[in-house]
């Protein structure tokens, strides 16, 4: 039997040079996607805004949208959004936050159960609290600051710093697009959200790692190899494993997102943008010619003769 | 890298088959695991998510334990300086502290060190940290100022929490349901988890009251009208109905019995109206101290008062001697029920306020069970047939690796009892993607080592040296990721995090035991010319 041979051996693109695009163009993204951060604004989910979010199936046909907002908007709740979720039966409503404290949203679920009663089935009722959302949103910025911070100090234990650094740069880089895009997306930013940005981060991670792996490795071998040739060949080795993991990674998130329902799609979505579209990228047009900006190698003979020492 | 020792192959073959065993009991009906052993039962528990419940974060209303206690520590300044016979004036609660003024002309040094007693060690007998439940200072102008100390307000708070999760666990287990989660998280915080539960209303009502009964004499010295308009009496003060519409009483401030003296109460139906009822006892002190009252005030009315609403007020036709009465007062015969399942369970030391809930029905939970289980099929199917084409002997080899590395991943959530939530499922998928890229790594640096020349069994075992430093610095990163996720994650998002920890654990396992396992036999058996990747 022929195996299949996504990347053909020995292949030598000449990712290197691409930095000169890579660079610019990530640059501007990232303002892009800092500047959506501000002028556009994350969709903000009840976990770190605080309000109640109701997921109502109704019990006889397709819901009544306009029926349900007129029976909704009369409790003077405030601002009431309903969105078909998935099935044309299935309505989520969300609740800003009620002021008057932690009570006062307890209350707004009451008023909701009462106004729609029996025609229709609850299938989720979740109410955060003001002083709880505020909590969830710190610790989830702490701790994707703690995570950065960690992973940090194990790359540096086990390369030099400039890996760290580099690592560390394309990890920011992985973050602030992906936020962009849940920008664009207006995808609910809440706790999974987070729990999604450190997979993307682990991933990214991931790949970084194991491309640094093999500069490492070839740095050691070929103390002569001009730098922009070593990382090209670097990532020339690993380009084969790179794909095929990817194309595995992005078959078990694509069933995940046509088949994992709504409940996950937001989380299942950032991932396969984060890990397949960003990470990918980054690992082999940022996180490896940075190397070359942060002076990996520069110790080493700069001769640019061919290696004979091998 | 390729050879092992018959102890070591055996070593790990029964590590991974025991570890997988655990995973059984997961799949076969309930009643036959019954009957095994209990460290055999242990089982994945379904999130709340998946089997539908609520989640409901109580915290204990701190600022009314100040209140408390700072009044508590007024009496007492009081109580002593009366014993002292020691004249003040001026006696207030400010901020967080107790002031009173010493009158001129008594000992002042001796008032203060009356006062002095009050604060006490903190910290049980050892008193350890040194630190004292009052802070004491005396102010120009005979002026003395008692702090509650902030290390003695935490303490009285972990004790309100510790008492009201004792009463919740009673409050909750009268539901029926089953396995509910009752515990503490942080300083002032209760999470309680109950399962299956379709409608969580009456669930919070249990939870939001106080049940904090009194009877109390009603001040029949001016009808409440007038009491409204002008003066109210300063041992009395006004309260309302519970009921619609919500009728002014003037009750006394002294509380004649307390709920903390009831020993029993149970629902039940007035004999002559057969309105729905709530039957109590008194203990024997509650007895006496009831019959005294009731033989002395015979034609006067009483209130029977709840978390500072009238419930009914009564007026005493005769003595009751036999320390049982009756509470009416328009219930229906599910409040009846309530109102008894609150007073036998006691009062909450201070009001809980809920500030976090989440429910899922049952319904949503069985669709997410549904569609957990479809996209982990189809994705294990996808993932499983793209390995055969891509690396087909040795791809069957990863597949029967990864499939143990799941397995493994579900008996070690069993042993730990770990809860199964729907990002978790989604963990679990995606270990699938890392344990496969582990053997993505092994195999592709294997091809390398072939197409440089080396031998078969040389370049397999050289591919499997270098690959697995790599897949160790790889995976450790995604660990730290999963680590943190797991130390500030809550519910869901921490059962994604516990998946897909483990995952990384048994992949790595698998990675540098079973894997090199079966790849190592299959060259033993073989003796290969060419490796087929």
């Amino acid at each position: 039997m022929r195996l299949l041979r996504i990347v053909p051996d020995d292949t030598k693109f000449d990712f290197m040079r691409f930095r000169r695009i890579s660079f610019p163009l990530s640059a501007l993204l990232s303002i892009l996607a800092i500047s959506l951060y501000f002028f556009h604004g994350l969709n903000f989910g009840i976990d770190f805004k605080g309000g109640t979010l109701i997921e109502v199936q109704s019990k006889a046909g397709d819901a009544d949208l306009a029926k349900m907002r007129t029976a909704l908007g009369a409790l003077g709740l405030g601002e009431v959004q309903l969105q078909q979720f998935g099935a044309p039966n299935d309505v989520l409503i969300r609740i800003a936050e009620q002021p008057g404290g932690e009570t006062a949203q307890q209350e707004a679920v009451r008023k909701v159960r009462g106004a729609l009663g029996d025609s229709v089935e609850y299938r989720r009722v979740e109410v955060v609290g003001p002083r709880v959302s505020g909590e969830l949103l710190s610790y989830g910025v702490v701790g994707l600051m703690l995570a950065i911070v960690g992973i940090l100090i194990y790359l540096w234990f086990r390369f030099e710093w400039q890996f760290a650094l580099g690592a560390m740069i394309a990890n920011v880089h992985d973050i602030v697009l992906t936020i962009g895009f849940m920008s664009i997306t207006q995808i609910d930013f809440d706790l999974t959200s987070i729990a999604a940005l450190l997979t993307i981060l682990g991933y990214s991670l991931n790949d970084t790692v194991v491309i640094y792996d093999r500069i490492r490795e070839m740095l050691r071998r070929y103390r002569k190899m001009p730098m922009p040739d070593l990382l090209n060949a670097s990532v020339n080795q690993t380009l084969s494993r790179s794909v095929i993991t990817h194309v595995t990674v992005s078959l078990a998130l694509l069933a995940l997102l046509l088949f994992g329902g709504q409940a996950i799609h937001s989380f299942t979505a950032t991932m396969m943008f984060g890990v397949v579209l960003v990470g990918t990228y980054t690992s082999v047009f940022i996180a490896s010619p940075i190397l070359i900006y942060l002076g990996v190698g520069t110790g080493r003979d700069s001769l640019s003769a061919p290696d004979r020492d091998k | 890298m390729l050879y092992f020792t018959r102890w070591k192959a055996t070593a790990i073959v029964l590590t991974a088959l025991i570890v997988c065993l655990f995973a059984v009991p997961n799949f076969l009906p309930e009643k036959m695991v019954q009957s095994w052993p209990k460290w055999a039962q242990r089982h994945v528990v379904l999130g709340l998510d998946l089997q539908g419940g609520s989640h409901i974060l109580l915290e204990v209303d701190s600022a009314a334990v100040r209140k408390e206690k700072l009044e508590a520590l007024r009496d007492d300044v009081r109580r002593v300086l009366r014993d002292a016979r020691v004249g003040y004036t001026g006696l207030v609660v400010r901020g967080n502290s107790v002031e009173v003024r010493i009158r001129e002309g008594t000992n002042f040094d001796q008032a203060v060190d009356k006062l002095r007693e009050l604060s006490q060690p903190l910290g049980g007998i050892l008193n350890t940290t040194g630190q004292r439940s009052l802070d004491v200072r005396t102010e120009p102008g005979n002026l003395v100022r008692l702090t509650v100390t902030e290390p003695a307000l935490v303490e009285r708070i972990r004790q309100s929490v510790e008492q009201s999760i004792q009463i919740i666990e009673r409050r909750v287990n009268e539901l029926g349901t089953v396995e509910p989660l009752i515990q503490r998280q942080g300083v002032d915080r209760i999470l309680v988890q109950v399962p299956g539960l379709q409608d969580p209303t009456r669930l919070k009502e249990l939870l939001g009251k106080t049940a904090k009964l009194d009877f109390r004499m009603v001040d029949v010295s001016i009808p409440a009208e007038q009491a409204l308009q002008g003066r109210v009496p300063p041992d009395s003060e006004i309260l309302y109905s519970s009921t619609q519409p919500r009728t002014p009483y003037l009750v006394e401030k002294r509380i004649l019995v307390s709920g903390g003296d009831l020993t029993d109460a149970q629902p039940g139906f007035d004999q002559r109206t057969s309105e729905p009822v709530v039957n109590f006892r008194f203990n024997t002190s509650g007895a006496r101290k009831f019959a005294q009252v009731t033989q002395e005030n015979v034609g006067k009315p009483f209130a029977i008062i709840l978390d500072n609403q009238v419930i009914s007020a009564p007026v005493i036709r005769e003595p009751i001697l036999g320390g049982s009465g009756q509470i009416s007062g328009s219930f229906t015969v599910e409040s009846a029920n309530d109102l008894a399942i609150l007073l036998r369970a006691g009062a909450l030391p201070a009001p809980l306020t809920i500030i976090e809930e989440r429910t899922v029905g049952p319904g949503l939970g069985q669709d997410s069970i549904a569609k957990g289980k479809l996209s982990s099929y189809v994705g294990a199917a996808m993932v499983i047939i793209f390995m055969l084409v891509t690396y087909g002997l040795f791809g069957l080899f990863a597949n029967v690796a990864v499939a143990i590395n799941v397995a493994m991943i579900f008996g070690i959530l069993s042993l730990l009892n770990a809860t199964l939530t729907l990002p978790g499922i989604a963990g679990i998928v995606l270990t699938v993607g890392i344990a496969v890229d582990s053997n993505v790594l092994i195999y592709e640096r294997i091809r390398e080592e072939v197409r440089s020349g080396r031998t078969p069994i040389n370049a397999i075992d050289a591919g499997f040296t270098r690959a697995l430093a790599t897949i160790l610095d790889s995976n450790i990163t995604t660990f730290i990721a999963a680590a943190v996720l797991f130390y500030i994650g809550t519910g869901p998002v921490r059962g994604f995090a516990v998946t897909l920890g483990i995952g990384i654990i048994t992949t790595v396992f698998t990675a540098f035991t079973l894997t090199r396992l079966i790849v190592a036999y299959w060259v033993r058996w073989r003796r290969p010319q060419r490796v087929p990747i």
